[in-house]
């Protein structure tokens, strides 16, 4: 004659726990299983805990219940209790001996640093239109244009992978290393550090191509990229 | 019939917005469309005037958003042309007598009567602006070819793009041809290469133009003038269809025919 086991069932931890009250382990694990099979829709693909309380259970034991649950497509992922022998018998079918603590796992995982020291840099897809600002405390890179009357501020130094026509400023904390790049150089006004210059006015049928501007000798200077030096 | 918004916008003043719309307007209704333009410069309305409506005026945009006439009331129809209709600005307020909910408002009850609601947008980029981007489901950038006016355009082009109303279209007004050949003013090629937006369409510096603004009838209802089948031309394309650019700038004789030859084979 089977009597019937309590059973308690909670939430925990983002996952259902289940506790079973005094009673003889099988008498427990069939009021366990019936209960699961009668409310087949609550528990279905649920992982659960369960709580065994103070028995000691054989592997065989956590085996067969691990079994019968997954016949109703519940799985057992955690045993708890207070017997070393259930624990370890637990342990060896792969199964949780505590309940995780979400908070616990967060606090192990920091993510990794990708920024270099003083190596921040912000990259802006899109045409930089007139009235459109970027102040930056490290590098600026654009793929697009930059438009008159658009302005980059810059820490570092400043990239723009289309033509350059606005106001651009490398090296804005004052550093003389900094350079500007662009594959059509023809800004309002290019800065680097505290030196200010004003590109000549570009002559009609010059050939247009990618330049670097950078400080020589207290000037700022614009180059020629040249890929082979 | 859900009708599609079209404000009509520049950020400089006087580059033609005003013009564009009324002709726009018209010339979408000249296809059969049904169409309401509504003037968003209140303070300084002017589409009444260029459309030759000014004397119909009895209630307005304002009169509207404060509830003392109803929607139909404040409609003028124009007379010319089955189904166009005008909602005027109030003269005597300033734009933040309506609000860009209001406007939202506003258009979600003409959509359900009408193809079109063509928006004149007042220059500068304050409430006015906001006012008449706010219902806007396309943007058409009107701009001139003169560095002052391409660059408030590229603004404008910007903050559109902000609110996500983007892609603008362009359209270049008072464009001088022979001006263009010399070298001495921005090409529609110059202007498209710097704001990188479709152009809709390329409208000659034309006498015509002020002429019939002050006569109070849009250009386009004059079928013969070469303007007018620019502003028609542009209504296709607003409507979605592939309309060939004119030849405006070229002579239709046998030297421009040599001139269009050789040019097109330099440029291989």
């Amino acid at each position: 004659m089977m009597s019937k086991v309590q059973i308690e069932i909670k939430g925990v931890q983002n996952s259902l726990m289940v506790v079973l009250g005094e009673g003889k382990w099988q008498d427990a694990e069939n009021s366990l299983i019936e209960r699961v099979n009668s409310q087949s829709g609550f528990f279905k693909g649920a992982k659960i805990v369960v709580d065994v309380g103070n028995r000691e259970l054989s592997a065989f034991e956590l085996g067969a219940l691990r079994d019968h649950l997954a016949d109703l497509e519940v799985t057992l992922g955690t045993v708890i209790s207070t017997v070393e022998r259930t624990k370890e018998n637990a342990r060896r079918f792969g199964l949780a001996t505590r309940i995780p603590s979400s908070q616990s796992n967060l606090k192990k995982i920091t993510p990794l640093s990708t920024e270099f020291e003083g190596e921040a840099a912000v990259m802006i897809h899109r045409t930089m239109r007139s009235g459109f600002r970027i102040a930056h405390p490290g590098h600026v890179t654009v793929i697009g244009d930059v438009n008159p009357g658009a302005e980059i501020i810059a820490g570092g130094n400043i990239v723009i992978w289309g033509r350059l026509r606005g106001l651009v400023h490398a090296g804005a904390d004052g550093n003389y290393d900094s350079t500007v790049c662009a594959l059509d150089m023809n800004p309002t006004q290019l800065r680097i550090a505290d030196k200010i210059a004003v590109p000549p006015k570009r002559k009609k049928g010059e050939k247009v191509r990618p330049e670097i501007a950078m400080i020589i000798n207290e000037q700022v200077v614009a180059e020629t990229w040249n890929y082979k030096k | 019939m859900t009708a599609e918004v079209i404000t009509i916008t520049s950020g400089k003043g006087g580059v033609g917005k005003t013009t564009c719309a009324a002709n726009i307007g018209a010339a979408l209704a000249l296809t059969g469309d049904k169409v309401v333009c509504i003037d968003g410069d209140i303070g300084l309305r002017n589409l009444d005037v260029v459309l030759g409506l000014e004397n119909r005026i009895v209630y307005d945009l304002v009169d509207v958003v404060e509830g003392r006439c109803r929607l139909r009331q404040a409609m003028i129809k124009d007379k010319r042309i089955p189904e166009f209709y005008l909602i005027p600005a109030a003269q005597t307020r300033d734009k933040t007598a309506v609000s860009p909910n209001d406007m939202v408002e506003l258009c979600d009850r003409l959509r359900p009567d009408f193809d079109w609601v063509v928006i004149d947008c007042p220059a500068g980029i304050e409430r006015g602006f906001r006012n008449a981007m706010a219902p806007a489901d396309q943007v058409v950038v009107v701009t001139n070819p003169e560095i002052s006016a391409v660059r408030d355009a590229d603004r404008i082009i910007g903050l559109i793009e902000a609110e996500e109303k983007g892609p603008a279209k362009l359209i270049l007004n008072r464009v001088n041809f022979d001006m263009v050949k010399r070298g001495d003013m921005l090409s529609g090629d110059d202007v498209v290469d710097l704001l990188a937006i479709e152009l809709i369409g390329v409208l000659p510096d034309d006498e015509q133009v002020l002429v019939s603004s002050n006569q109070g009838i849009p250009v386009v209802f004059n079928e013969k003038s070469k303007i007018s089948k620019a502003f028609r031309n542009i209504a296709g394309r607003i409507k979605g269809e592939e309309v060939p650019f004119l030849n405006l700038e070229e002579r239709n004789d046998l030297l421009g025919a040599l001139g269009r030859i050789f040019r097109g084979s330099n440029a291989k």
